[in-house]
């Protein structure tokens, strides 16, 4: 650390040009760091798909849908333990920026298939009792001031009821938490047998089956079973494993994944180039400063050390800084407003922006630091 | 009263510079002594030689061809590292033009070289006080290189080359910058750490005036010695 005003000097030299290369380093790493929630966001369900589940949706694409009488025949093929179904139902609540998923389950199981949804037994009870009950997750309870008891409008957009209403009442009777931090607690789910009573269109259909598994290891041949049991049939099915499934669900947008990773690569290899030139110009700069060092006695390689743990410091400055501010602004929560229910910037963006600033302060310094080793104190000393 | 010992032995030293395709002999063949407590000046015109000289007793550069003793240690035949250690035990520098670190005070200045020591903060900070003492700046220990006239700042730049107490002291010019009340008032710094600190000091100048502070004056020419007693 005695060598630390040395290091500093450096970057004092040239205030201006150190805190615009600063910005730059932090504004990539704001990037870095925001875009990591992003992604995180749109992957979080592959991370947290159970690799006991498998998926069954129609053959030709998610939005087509399939008998309800399929659950059964699931349930028949080898190594299928239980099958349930969701239905996508796509309301709004109060107004379209409140988003938050609405499906019709069946309780009993719904809760079998997908166990990583806790909701205390009596809870689980009233909803068996009530048909207009529904349940909703911690986070959505939270955000819209949900209480149990209260009764929550829901405006279809794609299902109406008998008589043309497109408002749909539900009694809220249960608060579910989740197993796991990752576990999505933004969904609400009711009664499916209240939902195909009450909706005029496409009745005895649902949107996709959810199956556990005996044996993970087997999904692949379970699922070729699954799509031979309906194949040659009107509705024929794609069993995928739930990981698959939840990605495709994600790329309906785009590979958001190889996305972030272009924007990234762009960013980073401008951020490159731009404290490279600095950091060259700069030790070009002190080309004389350096002889001195040199004649007062600092050796070639503690002078490289010195050039390398300015860049370092540089990147480290800019970096911890920019990861800070993206730190404070994912923490203020899902910028959309509910479509992406698991932002947050997690762990692993951390250590992988500390490699990231490691390499940067590396690459861009070793070069200059090199040059600085390699001058000779007369040349030094003569150039300057 | 016992005879002055040799501080500095320069044997047959030759130094030729590779200008595109050809050599340009610089030093050639210089035999000299420098007994400890000297204070000797370098004279000679422009290209004589006289700073590839003092690079060459400091370390700095390497002959050509011969050898340098200094306190009986040959020190062209070191490695790079070596010789940077041996600098920075040996040879406090003094520049015509301070080269002090534009960002740092006067005291963190002064604290270079201390830095290469395993001495503590504290340990470095009184060598520095009594570095800044000596060249009569305490008052500026503060300031920066920018807020001093070139007389402090080549005071500073003294202050930084004794610190460590070396061996030898090496000036480059050191009042080619300067008006003349302040070059004098380096010359009479320079005269009293000879004097009453007992400093050996090779000072290369071109201003005859300065020479005549030494206790001895060479002259170079053509790389060449020619020995002139002071008068």
């Amino acid at each position: 650390m005695k060598f630390f005003p040395v290091i500093w000097c450096g970057l004092k030299r040239k205030k201006a040009r150190t805190i615009l290369t600063l910005m730059s380093i932090v504004v990539a790493f704001l990037l870095y760091g925001y875009l990591s929630a992003v992604n995180t966001a749109f992957n979080m369900g592959v991370t947290v798909a159970g690799a006991d589940r498998v998926v069954i949706r129609h053959k030709v694409s998610i939005i087509q849908l399939l008998p309800a009488s399929y659950q059964a025949r699931i349930e028949r093929v080898n190594g299928v333990a239980k099958a349930a179904h969701m239905t996508w139902f796509g309301g709004i609540y109060q107004k379209p920026s409140n988003f938050f998923p609405q499906m019709p389950v069946v309780p009993a199981d719904f809760f079998e298939v997908w166990p990583e949804f806790l909701l205390p037994e009596a809870q689980k009870q009233a909803w068996l009792r009530t048909r207009t009950g529904a349940i909703v997750g911690r986070r959505t309870a939270e955000k819209y001031g949900f209480k149990i008891g209260d009764r929550i409008p829901i405006q279809a957009t794609i299902w109406r009821q008998k008589g043309g209403q497109t408002t749909w009442e539900f009694d809220l009777v249960g608060i579910y938490d989740g197993a796991e931090k990752n576990t999505d607690t933004t969904q609400l789910f009711f009664r499916y047998d209240y939902f195909d009573e009450a909706r005029v269109q496409a009745k005895g259909s649902v949107g996709w089956y959810g199956a556990r598994i005996q044996d993970p290891n087997q999904s692949a041949l379970i699922a070729q079973a699954i799509d031979q049991e309906f194949a040659n049939s009107p509705e024929e099915t794609k069993t995928e494993s739930e990981g698959a499934f939840v990605q495709g669900f994600a790329k309906q947008v785009g590979d958001v994944g190889a996305i972030l990773a272009a924007i990234l690569t762009a960013v980073f290899f401008t951020i490159l180039l731009v404290v490279g030139n600095t950091m060259a110009q700069a030790v070009r700069e002190r080309t004389e400063e350096i002889g001195v060092l040199k004649a007062l006695g600092f050796t070639n390689t503690l002078v490289l050390w010195l050039v390398l743990a300015e860049a370092l410091m540089l990147s480290f400055s800019g970096g911890i800084i920019g990861m800070g501010i993206s730190w404070l602004l994912i923490s203020r929560g899902d910028p959309t407003g509910g479509s992406l229910p698991n932002f947050f910037l997690p762990s692993h963006a951390f250590v992988s922006g500390f490699i990231l600033m490691l390499a940067l302060g590396a690459a861009t310094g070793f070069l200059p630091a090199w040059r600085a080793m390699k001058l000779t104190v007369a040349e030094a000393l003569r150039r300057g | 009263m016992s005879e002055p010992t040799d501080l500095v032995r320069i044997e047959d030293v030759e130094k030729d510079y590779r200008r595109g395709g050809e050599e340009i002999p610089v030093l050639a063949g210089v035999n000299m002594t420098i007994p400890q407590g000297d204070f000797l000046a370098l004279m000679g015109p422009s290209g004589s030689g006289k700073s590839t000289l003092l690079n060459i007793i400091g370390g700095l550069d390497r002959p050509t061809n011969g050898a340098i003793y200094v306190a009986g240690e040959r020190v062209d035949t070191l490695s790079d590292r070596e010789l940077a250690a041996w600098r920075a035990r040996h040879i406090g520098f003094v520049f015509q033009f301070y080269n002090l670190m534009p960002t740092l005070t006067a005291e963190k200045n002064v604290d270079l070289p201390l830095l290469l020591t395993p001495l503590s903060r504290s340990e470095r900070q009184k060598h520095v006080a009594a570095a800044l003492a000596v060249t009569g700046l305490s008052h500026r220990a503060k300031h920066f290189p920018r807020q001093m006239s070139g007389g402090e700042q080549q005071r500073v730049g003294i202050a930084r080359a004794i610190v460590t107490d070396p061996t030898l002291l090496l000036c480059d010019e050191p009042t080619g910058d300067l008006d003349r009340k302040s070059g004098d008032e380096i010359l009479s710094l320079l005269q009293a750490l000879n004097r009453d600190h007992g400093k050996t000091i090779v000072m290369v100048t071109h201003d005859p005036h300065a020479s005549h502070r030494a206790t001895r004056t060479l002259h170079l020419n053509k790389g060449l010695l020619e020995d002139h007693p002071m008068e």
